[in-house]
């Protein structure tokens, strides 16, 4: 036990004396969930819209009141013609065109039903989604006011389809109830994501740049002259980082409580466990990096491509289910996944043990299966 | 065959990295207390030798004991009785003189306090500057500091892997005196050395090229071994002189050592008088004055030339 401690105080004082590396630890947490929160986010803020208005009647009006009212739609161009309205999506001046047809009024008193025209700019499709999401909303309750019913006839830009206005169909309403994150604040739904992709970058990233930088500088070559055996140099390794990441999770989640009132409804021991398991399936694929390289910009390469296939299989910024069957098996044997629903479940629902001892044991399994690759692959490197 | 008690005995070892045989049938032993030399040119397989007695790569063939112990079963407890000093300094950059030393008296369970005894003339040098960070000092500074650190749990052997490559001039021989004093304390020590001037201040030395081992001796006697009879001459214009010279139909070599130049010649039973003669015509009728010849003493140097000449074909 004693040479791991020596060793262990050795890596503290390198770590803690590196400038960068306190940097590093503070200043990540920080910037990543302040900038990342706020910007890798699927709302659509405001939409600006031709308004061709036909029918220039009350409740045309009131249509468009009740859509600026909203504060997601503003009406940047105004027009007579479909045209005028096509030109503006073309030179994205706009990024929709509302059509109120003529008689709107007037339908809607006689039959009680009428139709919208709406061409969405849909480069971007899921902002045109959001966006097309957002007015059938205003549309809906704009129609529950007049007790009549409005139908949207959706078209994004290029592929229009137009649905017959149905007379006397039986209305079925639907109240929808958002539980777990009733704003459907979108940075409640990252912030736990974000978190994880903070411990990875230390954990992975860190523990390579750390582990290889002994080879480079042949420091490990004279280590391995000394009695200190691999395990014990492995142990001072990857001891440090995992005290560290729990560090920089512990600035981030205050962070995500005092800057974005991230709810923590479930235990916090529960999602510091996982956070333990997980970062030694971290640190392992880390270890594992530093074995097949040789200089810190190898491992630095190495890790990027890593990381990056790593986030984007992990459901962090796409949902897996949306992913082809493919990628959804990589998704699933990605303990990052199963580590982000973990926290999401734990922080926004109350998660307990019981429902997330599924993702408990996924990261049990990667972590033993991870690391003991890594030490075998680094007992094969170094004689 | 092998001396009991010898500290380091190595036998018929080969090492090959893909298509170049760093060591080819390698046999030598250390006798204990020697200042022992590996002298050659890079690449010719020291570091190799150094790895594999130092436990940390594995011989193909052949094998290798380090006071007594086999480096390929016994490594742990070669591990903890070896002070190990690569080519390149290999300390922490980032971890001050002192922390340095310290860490390396703590990985082997001893003490700085405890190994100061055998550090402190060493040491002592550079312990005005013991809270300035290894990767701040000069090169002289760093080699002592890297011997401080080898030597800091008291080793029954050193090995020193091209220890005064890239050091001042001064620094080296301040190196080599240290290395003197170390011997003379009893402790064996096995060196490896690119230059000549240092090979002289070992008690025994092999050479080594291209993974083979040429010769070993002390250094007076490896001259010994110079096939031939060697001449030093002189004669002006310098530069002229050495085409000249190895223009001639019986040169063997022709090398230039400081201002005079070595030369050989492939008849033996030749006398002294009769080869200068010929020599003085042969190059008088191509434009040199001022020709001087005289036999002299063959150098490690010269003898390491020849070898290597020899095994170049």
């Amino acid at each position: 036990m004693r040479p791991l401690l020596f060793l262990l105080r050795k890596e503290f004082l390198q770590i803690l004396r590196d400038p960068a590396m306190v940097r590093i630890l503070f200043m990540i947490p920080i910037v990543q969930l302040v900038v990342l929160s706020n910007a890798a986010t699927f709302e659509v803020k405001r939409s600006r819209m031709h308004l061709i208005d036909r029918d220039r009647s009350e409740m045309s009006r009131g249509l468009v009141d009740r859509m600026t009212a909203s504060r997601r739609f503003e009406v940047a161009e105004r027009s007579d013609r479909v045209e005028q309205g096509n030109l503006g999506l073309m030179r994205r001046t706009v990024d929709m065109v509302m059509v109120i047809p003529p008689h709107f009024e007037r339908d809607i008193v006689r039959t009680r039903g009428a139709h919208v025209q709406m061409f969405f700019n849909a480069e971007d499709g899921a902002a045109a989604g959001v966006t097309s999401s957002y007015a059938g909303v205003i549309l809906t309750r704009y129609a529950g006011e007049l007790g009549a019913r409005l139908q949207p006839m959706t078209a994004l830009a290029g592929a229009r389809h137009e649905a017959p206005p149905g007379r006397g169909q039986p209305r079925v309403e639907v109240r929808s109830r958002n539980r777990y994150n009733a704003e459907l604040d979108y940075r409640h739904y990252m912030v736990p994501g974000i978190l994880v992709q903070l411990l990875t970058i230390v954990g992975t990233l860190l523990t390579a740049m750390n582990t290889v930088r002994e080879k480079e500088a042949g420091t490990l070559e004279q280590l391995n002259v000394t009695p200190v055996s691999k395990g014990v140099f492995i142990a001072a390794k990857l001891l440090p980082m995992w005290i560290i990441a729990l560090v920089v999770l512990s600035i981030g989640l205050l962070v995500a409580k005092l800057v974005f009132s991230v709810p923590m409804e479930g235990s916090l021991l529960l999602v510091y466990a996982g956070a333990g398991l997980y970062l030694m399936a971290a640190l392992g694929i880390g270890l594992w990096v530093a074995t097949i390289t040789e200089t810190q910009q190898q491992a630095m390469f190495v890790n990027f491509a890593l990381l990056l296939v790593y986030l984007l299989m992990s459901g962090l910024f796409t949902p897996v289910r949306s992913m082809p069957e493919w990628a959804q098996w990589i998704a699933r044997v990605n303990p990052m996944m199963h580590f982000i629903t973990l926290m999401r479940a734990v922080m926004l629902k109350g998660a307990g043990v019981m429902d997330v001892a599924r993702e408990l044991g996924v990261l049990v399994v990667a972590s033993v299966l991870v690391l003991s690759i890594a030490v075998r692959q680094y007992h094969k490197g170094a004689h | 065959m092998s001396e009991p008690g010898s500290p380091v005995v190595v036998r018929a070892l080969s090492k090959t990295f893909g298509k170049t045989r760093a060591l080819d049938n390698v046999s030598f032993e250390v006798r204990p207390g020697e200042l022992f030399g590996l002298v050659g040119p890079d690449g010719g397989g020291k570091t190799t030798l150094f790895r594999i007695l130092a436990t940390l790569m594995l011989p193909d063939e052949g094998s290798a004991t380090v006071l007594g112990r086999d480096v390929v079963k016994e490594l742990w407890e070669i591990r903890a009785r070896v002070g190990y000093m690569p080519g390149r300094f290999s300390l922490y950059p980032d971890l001050t003189v002192e922390e340095n030393l310290t860490f390396f008296a703590s990985v082997f369970g001893t003490t700085r306090e405890a190994g100061y005894e055998l550090i402190a003339p060493i040491y002592r040098q550079i312990e005005p500057f013991k809270d300035r960070k290894a990767g701040a000092l000069s090169g002289g500074m760093k080699q002592k500091l890297a011997l401080s650190c080898a030597l800091v749990h008291r080793p029954e052997i050193l090995l020193l892997d091209e220890p005064t490559t890239g050091v001042d001039a001064v620094s080296r021989r301040e190196f080599w005196d240290l290395l003197g004093a170390l011997q003379t304390s009893g402790l064996t020590v096995v060196v490896s050395t690119p230059y000549m001037d240092e090979a002289l201040r070992c008690q025994r030395v092999a050479l080594v090229q291209k993974g083979r081992l040429l010769a070993i001796d002390a250094p007076g006697e490896v001259g010994g071994r110079f096939p031939g009879d060697l001449y030093a001459v002189r004669g002006t214009p310098r530069h002229a002189l050495i085409g000249v010279l190895r223009e001639f139909p019986h040169a063997v070599s022709v090398q230039p050592f400081g201002d005079t130049l070595h030369y050989s010649d492939a008849r033996t039973g030749l006398g002294v008088a009769e080869l200068t003669a010929e020599l003085a015509t042969w190059t008088s009728a191509r434009g040199i004055h001022d020709f001087d010849m005289q036999p002299i003493e063959p150098g490690i140097e010269d003898t390491f030339m020849a070898l290597m000449g020899g095994v170049a074909e």
